[in-house]
């Protein structure tokens, strides 16, 4: 891929990411726990990652949560969304490079790892383990939002085109 | 999409990983927990979470909130504030939750009997 076109392809999918992490705050279905979602923004970091590499999937999750803290979110919320980010995006790829599971599994390894960087966070800003039960909601919502967008994820890689992510 | 051997280990481990971290915290939960009620970081009342209560807490400003202790659950059950952020909230249980009111300057929070100090320093300032 050219690196114009590589940065175009990028920037698209920062922005898919962006407006769907929105969107995904329009519908509060899960009220009862801060920090409990779906992660519909997973989705597309998911999709990068198998369907573009490693670097695409890096990218475009850093830039979405970079735009997100921006525009909406605080100085705090920047940490605990890069937290969350960053283990999941590491999480899955390590994953992925031992080539032995499937983009499911991945997925939900990937949103248990997000909420439990979340909680680590959480519980360094506020000293405090009480926290802990948190973690206990967010590690279920984890697996459970991690297999919806598993399942969404895998569908989509099955139909794309694999295509040449790296900006050589 | 087929899950093979890997994915069902991993998928377990991760299930089992949840199901630990719950029966652990479930262990260790501190028993017969005192709910400590604060207006404007006085304490003004003080309850076992084992014995079941209904009180009226005088928040700032003569504000009201309803305090409600049912089989360890704790909750707020009416407020005077206009947005009842605490009522919405819902139940806590378990020590180190706590329900905050800020326009009544109201905090409930549920502290281990060990632990009692939980949220002293906070109010010493």
């Amino acid at each position: 891929m050219k690196k114009t076109t590589c940065l175009a392809a990028y920037g698209v999918l920062a922005a898919l990411a962006l407006v769907l992490g929105y969107l995904e705050t329009l519908v509060p279905v899960f009220f009862a726990v801060p920090g409990m979602k779906l992660g519909l923004t997973n989705l597309v970091v998911l999709v990068a990652l198998y369907r573009m590499d490693a670097r695409a999937a890096v990218t475009v999750n850093v830039v979405r949560i970079a735009l997100n803290a921006m525009l909406f979110g605080t100085a705090v919320s920047l940490w605990y969304a890069l937290a969350g980010g960053l283990l999941s995006g590491a999480v899955m790829i390590a994953l992925k490079r031992t080539g032995r599971f499937q983009p499911l599994t991945v997925s939900v390894a990937g949103g248990v790892a997000h909420n439990a960087g979340q909680i680590a966070v959480a519980m360094l800003v506020m000293q405090t383990a009480a926290v802990a039960w948190y973690l206990l909601a967010l590690w279920a919502s984890g697996i459970a939002a991690g297999a919806v967008i598993g399942l969404l994820g895998s569908r989509l890689i099955e139909r794309l085109p694999r295509t040449e992510g790296s900006m050589a | 999409m087929k899950l093979k051997k890997p994915d069902l280990l991993l998928l377990s481990a991760l299930a089992a990983g949840g199901l630990l971290l719950g029966s652990a915290l479930a262990l260790g939960r501190s028993e017969g927990a005192v709910v400590v009620v604060r207006v404007s970081g006085e304490t003004v009342a003080e309850f076992s979470q084992n014995r079941d209560a209904v009180y009226r807490i005088e928040g700032a400003n003569g504000a009201e909130n309803t305090l409600v202790i049912e089989d360890g659950q704790v909750w707020l059950e009416d407020a005077s504030c206009p947005d009842r952020l605490c009522v919405r909230q819902g139940c806590i249980r378990h020590a180190g939750e706590s329900i905050l009111c800020l326009p009544n300057e109201v905090t409930v929070q549920i502290e281990g009997e060990a632990d009692g100090s939980a949220g002293l320093d906070v109010v010493a300032s």
